[in-house]
């Protein structure tokens, strides 16, 4: 914070403030509030000390363990190297393997589709609440909110049950011949994007949610009678009018959903390794803990290069010509 | 209810009477239960809002707050997929048109009432509509401003050549706009025609007291004559009814003795109440209570008698009859 600097120069005045004010002479009176430097730091003390403290330096330190090494018994060795850095684009002792960069990827997509699941059950689940009476619409919010209260492990453990062999969803599913008679939904893609859509779903709905229930319901049907098909009301004013729910919708989602690995390990059998995986294998049982450092900072850089594209997609808010 | 091509037709009533809706159902923003709807002869009931050469200005705008001026006009042509240079021309011919030049980059929420109400009008008449549907468009404007702009809608009528329909509540508007209008009331419409025929002959008691309360008298036929609280009364219509209701306005009696003495329908009344208004009086008449609108010369004083006369062809017998 700085303090204002004192105006020294003449203020420059118009002629009818001259006119109406001819006794004021001088620089104008100093503010009453004290506005030191002192005063400036100890108001943003606690912001700049929660951002440094829980921000910043774990950042730091995250940035200063993936350039450290792994000793032989798991310890962390203060040595600067950027093998942590070279064994995460694919080099390794046995020469390069896109393995981790696969795992990256498929981080990204699962997360990705995950997101476009939940924006689409979001959609229409939010517009059905916002053109409820208050009291249906409460009832929805704890609906959506009741389930995110549960944690995540038992409320994934609860879809085994529910997609198991014995209940009438799996046994719809073997009566379509879609899985083998006395089979399990899971484990499988279905089964995945089902947890990982239920899990993220109040993250998205809620903002979108927010979003929805301020729309000009007339600008709808005002498009309507301006010869927009059900398709571009959607495109041309649905969606610009609830893109700022939609963005913190897609953000919730995405960012969290690209560290998650318990649905996709529960649901999906444990069979395909996403960077959740990872990172917790080298805190873990690997003991490697610079290079979960590392793979922890590609996963930082490919949220904030998301984010990024994302900002770089929005609207300048100048009007472009049709 | 028909509609000739190119005319200002107005729907008149009080709220909830349904006349929204009706236009709703013209725009094809709602559909009816039951009964069709015809554009031009053809058969419309059943298209979509969307495919409807009909524009609607809706009540409160409902511009798209995240397009600017010229965005929101071009909207329809988009969405039509009119070629863009054309499309280019006729956003700024419109712009001109409804004097919106140096608009064309405002958003909404940067415009004054006035100019959001010109922006959907240019929105929805640069599709070159069929039929231009108006939703109470002065509701949203400052008073002074709304006689400006009904000045204003008439112009621009005149200049192209569209089907207008109106909805209003407002008595004065509906007949300012000059064309038909059709006074509706519990989804009903109730009486049609030239303002002057809707306002001079109203076909019953709702219609005469709507349009600026017309004074009603319970009457009993017998033979030629009316008999009423006022006394026996003749009435140049045709009357169908024993017992039902004649319809006066308050400026059409006649105050004093004048040559029409002795030809019949002259009472007199007693004065309750002299409500002096500036360009008339206004006289509250026992028995009645009747009122009479007359010139700001006459201050007669309450207690007084006074002889009115009331021109057998204003005598309008109205439809209802006496329950």
């Amino acid at each position: 914070m700085e303090t204002p600097p004192v105006e020294t120069s003449p203020r420059e005045t118009s002629p009818i403030e001259t006119s109406l004010e001819p006794t004021v002479k001088g620089p104008p009176p100093a503010l009453k509030r004290p506005t030191g430097r002192l005063a400036g730091l100890l108001a943003a003390g606690p912001g700049l000390f929660w951002l440094t403290a829980l921000l910043a330096l774990p950042c730091l330190s995250l940035v200063a363990m993936a350039l450290a090494t792994r000793g032989q018994y798991g310890e962390v060795v203060w040595a600067f190297s950027l093998e942590n850095l070279e064994r995460l684009v694919g080099y390794s002792l046995f020469g390069w393997s896109p393995d981790i960069l696969w795992i990256l990827l498929r981080s990204v997509l699962v997360a990705a589709i995950t997101t476009i699941l939940c924006v689409a059950v979001s959609y229409p689940l939010t517009f059905h609440m916002a053109t409820r009476s208050r009291s249906v619409r409460v009832f929805w919010l704890i609906l959506i909110m009741v389930p995110f209260w549960t944690n995540v492990v038992v409320r994934t453990y609860g879809w085994l049950l529910i997609l198991g062999p014995q209940l009438p969803p799996a046994k719809l599913a073997a009566l379509l011949g879609l899985i083998p008679p006395g089979g399990a939904l899971y484990p499988g893609s279905f089964a995945v994007y089902l947890g990982m859509t239920t899990t993220f779903l109040p993250f998205m709905a809620l903002p979108l949610y927010a979003s929805v229930e301020r729309l000009d319901w007339e600008t709808l049907e005002a498009a309507r009678d301006l010869y927009a098909s059900s398709f571009q009301v959607f495109l041309r004013v649905i969606l610009p009018q609830t893109r700022p729910g939609l963005a913190v919708g897609v953000i919730m989602t995405f960012v969290p959903a690209m560290a998650m690995f318990v649905v996709t390990d529960i649901l999906g059998g444990a069979k395909n390794m996403l960077i959740g995986n990872l990172i917790q294998q080298q805190f873990g049982q690997a003991r490697d803990w610079p290079f979960g450092a590392a793979l922890s900072l590609a996963l930082m850089f490919l949220t904030l290069l998301s984010l990024a594209l994302r900002k770089s997609k929005a609207p300048s808010g100048k009007g472009t010509f049709l | 209810m028909a509609v000739t091509k190119g005319e200002f037709f107005t729907l008149l009533g009080p709220s909830g009477c349904g006349k929204t809706t009706l236009l709703r159902l013209i725009a094809g923003l709602e559909l009816p239960d039951s009964g069709s709807i015809f554009l031009g002869g053809q058969d419309v009931t059943n298209i979509p809002a969307n495919k409807r050469q009909v524009n609607t200005v809706f009540q409160s705008y409902a511009l798209f707050p995240h397009l600017n001026v010229t965005e929101n006009i071009a909207f329809g042509l988009k969405a039509r997929k009119v070629d863009l240079s054309l499309a280019k021309t006729k956003v700024e011919r419109m712009l001109e048109t409804l004097s919106l030049d140096g608009l064309g980059r405002r958003f909404p929420h940067q415009l004054s009432g006035g100019q959001k109400q010109r922006v959907a009008l240019a929105r929805a008449l640069v599709n070159e509509p069929d039929v231009l549907l108006l939703d109470e468009p002065m509701s949203a404007l400052d008073p002074h401003l709304r006689t400006q702009v009904q000045s204003e809608l008439l112009d621009l009528h005149r200049k192209i050549d569209t089907t207008f329909i109106m909805v209003t509540h407002d008595q004065g508007e509906a007949m300012f706009m000059g064309g038909h209008l059709a006074v509706m009331k519990d989804g009903q419409m109730i009486q049609m025609g030239t303002p002057r025929e809707v306002y001079s002959r109203p076909k019953n008691k709702f219609v005469a007291e709507f349009l600026w309360g017309a004074n009603i008298l319970p009457a009993t036929r017998d033979g030629d004559m009316m008999i009423t609280t006022l006394g026996p009364l003749k009435t140049a219509d045709q009357v169908q009814w024993i017992q039902g209701h004649l319809a006066i306005r308050p400026e059409l009696i006649v105050l004093g003795e004048g040559p029409n003495l002795g030809q019949g329908n002259y009472v007199k009344a007693k004065v309750i109440q002299t409500i002096y208004r500036g360009p008339s009086v206004e006289l509250l008449l026992d028995p009645g209570p009747v009122k009479v609108v007359t010139s700001p010369r006459f201050n007669p004083q309450p207690g007084e008698t006074v002889s009115l006369f009331i021109p057998p062809a204003d005598l309008v017998a109205l439809e209802d009859q006496a329950a």
